[in-house]
């Protein structure tokens, strides 16, 4: 089974495609920094996976003006931007708020509740998707943190301007 | 006023230091198989997992009980008495069982470790407890979502053993241990293979309005309108149509999350012992907020101030609550 | 090895709320003409409905036994109210005629006098048919849900310790009971005011998809499958593997003719093929399904081909 991005509705504005792969060439460098870092330090992630190491997903921030296709092979891992005209068939695609994403990936956010809010929409291979979730909340600590610590200050700066740039819906988080 | 412990779910060892440090007296897990009614893809221990775990919760004072609380297929009984022999090995503090089989093992091979039932058994009767706490020397109770309070307060008068009630999470409709549901449409079954509504089988489809659509095995189990919240694929919580309903209706229940947090004192009155929180299949950050927010009440309550439960609406199913039955005998 | 005797055939207890002529009617015939061994009466799923046919019972437990038949009385599937635990008291005290406990109230009340282990008591495996058979199980009846392999190993296990077993080959499977009433749901009502609408059911409320596929049937607070379970292809193995009771579930159709296609088969006086084609003329519009007996979907129907 395979899904493809466009099922996304975001409308294209003039200009956006060339914007976007613009996005993504800038950006591809510093994922692959981050992939093969965090790939390093959490290699239990990958047994969770169990089958899942080969599905390609595509983690859709609808807000961004590009998705990311993820492969969490740890003998070939792919992390990548793409713009979303260009996207692979993915195995499973994970779409929400940019924020809301991060907050999962750091569980943060508690999944099925925000799928339960539809403010998370899954496609495609379901088991994949409950696979990944449960492997990434199994990772103590924050991915995200920890990504911004290979930028040094910079990268801290980046996520707290992320963190302003996009924030969770006011109503969006029961306890304080 | 008892003192009752606070039961908590992890399905990673990540969820279970996080249960632990939010204030778990003890915490409930499984192995990576069938031996439990949680073997969802991606969750659970191995063996060297839980060995951490237990080390872990020991440490800080909390325990760790086992859930064995499937039924063993004749010819796979094997792996049930290993997941029990290691569980005993790895140093458990209890374990939570259904079948009489393994229930009968365990007495008998490692009769130093407390048995607890399973809400999977199905002991919803004083007669039906004193049955398992007479032969195998269960020690506690998991009861049933399906008895009122005063039903309950009866229940505790008349048996041997301490009881445990689930306090938060979700709702479950139909007698635990007696659901083939899951089985009649996808092969897999709660009772042997520990699985319900399997995520190899879901599908969410979303159409051209905003809606979506979610099936189990190719069958629509519930359709939600674009901004209407959503709830897990069960068939239990699907919307059906019958010959006089052909509007379609949610024909056993709703999605909607059981939050008895109002009913904590009522309940400690009746002489519940442990008060469970489900949810094994939910994140780290499920866990951290209901298990706090729990821990205060409880502590709350023992220090005879009034509780002040935070709003645990947004992590419940459908983002609605109920009292079930434990509120009024109307449920049913 | 021992001789086996021959295979019975059981008619299992009437899960729905039929009228008390309806059963006299029904159990008048089976006691005439279907040629069943033994018969399961009782309430199974709902304690409010006994007081509508208990009266009527030791006339149909005569009327059947005098008819050669053996009766086995059936207890309630679910025990949690006062009157549900009396029922279940008062019937595991009875000396006779044979009963099957549905509910581990009942097994506590039994102690080891001799007793069925019925479908819910979920008997999955040789540890606890083994256990049961200790404390006074003479026979069981295996969850609906076991694939073959397992039927396999259970039923030799309990064919050593000297119990019967007993498989349901024909009718809704049960799939799930509950606390809540389906039936007074789907009526706005409660359990405690369900003014009997369950009645106006006699083969189940059948539930549908809202894309208008066939899915469930409420009974009351148990769910059943939509489809009919048919294991007559499969009676040949199941009595190689030794099971020695094949249980009919009570549907709306004509059950002696049921009875008689399952009685013809086993003893091979008419093939499989004319049985078939005459089972499925008797249940005309019903789906038939074997999923579950083969491992796969319950709702599944495996074809021979695919089973050889």
């Amino acid at each position: 089974m395979s899904v493809s991005a466009g099922a996304s509705t975001l409308a294209q504005r003039p200009g956006q495609a060339a914007v976007s792969r613009l996005a993504c060439l800038l950006v591809q460098p510093l994922l692959s920094r981050v992939v093969r870092k965090i790939a390093r330090n959490h290699l239990s992630l990958f047994a969770r996976l169990g089958p899942h190491r080969s599905t390609d997903f595509l983690i859709d921030p609808v807000e961004l003006p590009f998705a990311l296709h993820l492969r969490p092979d740890p003998q070939a891992l792919v992390l990548r931007a793409v713009p979303r005209d260009a996207a692979p068939r993915a195995g499973a695609v994970i779409r929400g708020r940019f924020l809301l994403l991060l907050e999962l990936l750091d569980s943060e956010e508690d999944g099925d509740a925000a799928f339960f809010s539809r403010d998370l929409e899954v496609a495609g291979d379901t088991e994949a998707v409950v696979r990944l979730r449960n492997a990434l909340d199994d990772v103590d600590g924050s991915i995200a943190e920890e990504t911004a610590e290979i930028f040094g200050p910079p990268g801290r700066a980046i996520l707290a301007r992320l963190r302003r740039a996009y924030p969770s819906e006011p109503e969006g988080h029961p306890f304080p | 006023m008892s003192n009752p412990e606070l039961i908590c779910p992890a399905g990673t060892p990540a969820a279970l230091r996080t249960a632990v440090d939010a204030g778990a007296d003890a915490v409930y897990c499984g192995f990576q198989d069938a031996t439990n009614a949680r073997n969802f893809p991606g969750l659970n221990f191995t063996p060297d997992e839980l060995r951490e775990s237990v080390a872990h919760a020991h440490a800080k004072g909390a325990k760790v009980l086992l859930a064995l609380n499937t039924y063993p297929p004749a010819g796979k009984v094997d792996l049930w008495r290993q997941a029990a022999d290691i569980g005993a090995r790895l140093g458990v503090d209890a374990f939570i069982v259904a079948d009489m089989g393994v229930a009968d093992y365990i007495a008998r091979s490692h009769p130093g470790i407390r048995l607890h039932l399973s809400v999977q058994a199905a002991a919803s009767s004083p007669e039906a407890i004193r049955y398992y706490c007479e032969h195998f020397g269960v020690k506690r109770v998991v009861l049933p979502r399906i008895l009122t309070i005063p039903e309950i307060r009866e229940i505790r008068k008349e048996i041997p053993c301490e009881i445990e009630t689930f306090i938060f999470g979700n709702h479950g409709l139909m007698v635990e241990g007696r659901c083939s549901l899951t089985n009649y449409l996808t092969g897999q079954s709660t009772n042997m293979d520990g699985v319900c509504s399997p995520a190899s089988d879901v599908e969410y489809a979303r159409h051209g309005d905003g809606s979506m659509s979610s099936q189990l095995a190719g069958f629509t189990i519930d359709c939600f309108g674009p901004g209407e919240k959503a709830g897990y694929p069960t068939i239990c919580k699907g919307r059906y149509t019958a010959p006089h309903r052909s509007e379609g209706y949610y024909a056993f229940e709703e999605p909607v999350s059981l939050n008895l947090s109002r009913l904590l004192p009522d309940l400690i009155d009746a002489g519940v012992h442990a008060f469970k929180i489900e949810g094994r299949q939910r994140s780290k950050s499920y866990v951290r907020g209901v298990v706090s927010a729990f821990r205060r009440a409880v502590d709350d309550i023992r220090a005879g101030r009034q509780a002040n439960i935070a709003d645990l609406v947004a992590l419940t199913e459908g983002q609605k609550q109920t009292q079930g039955a434990f509120e009024t005998k109307k449920w049913r | 090895m021992a001789v086996r005797e021959m295979t019975k055939l059981t008619l299992g207890p009437i899960t729905y709320h039929w009228s008390a002529d309806a059963r006299r009617d029904f159990y008048a015939r089976v006691a005439d003409e279907a040629p069943v061994d033994e018969v399961y009466l009782g309430e199974v799923i709902c304690s409010k409905r006994a007081p509508f046919h208990e009266a009527d019972l030791p006339a149909t437990i005569e009327r059947l036994e005098r008819a050669g038949k053996t009766v086995i009385l059936s207890s309630l599937a679910e025990v949690m109210l006062k009157r549900e635990r009396k029922a279940t008291g008062d019937l595991s005290a009875m000396e006779s005629p044979e009963i099957e406990i549905n509910n581990a109230a009942g097994l506590f009340a039994r102690g080891r006098r001799p007793h069925r282990i019925g479908p819910f008591m979920n008997a999955y495996n040789e540890a606890t048919i083994a256990w049961m058979a200790g404390q006074g199980a003479t026979h069981v009846c295996l969850p609906g849900e076991m694939p073959a392999a397992a039927i396999a190993v259970a039923a030799q296990a309990a064919r050593e310790l000297g119990l019967g077993v007993e498989v349901q080959v024909f009718g809704r499977a049960s799939l799930a009971v509950s606390a809540r009433c389906y039936h007074a749901r789907a009526h706005g009502r409660t359990k405690d005011n369900c003014q009997f609408i369950c009645a106006d059911d006699p083969d189940g409320m059948p539930l549908r998809t809202t894309d208008d596929r066939p899915i469930l049937r409420v009974n009351g607070i148990q769910t059943q499958s939509e489809s009919y379970i048919d294991l007559l292809p499969e009676t040949g193995r199941l009595v190689a593997d030794g099971v020695t009771h094949l249980r009919l579930m009570p549907q709306s159709v004509d059950m002696v003719a049921v009875a008689s296609a399952f009685r013809n088969v086993l003893d091979g006086t008419i093939g499989l093929g004319e049985a078939e084609v005459s089972l499925r003329d008797l249940c005309r519009g019903v789906r038939f399904s074997n999923g579950f007996y083969h491992g796969q979907a319950g709702y599944r129907r495996i074809a021979m081909a695919e089973t050889a």
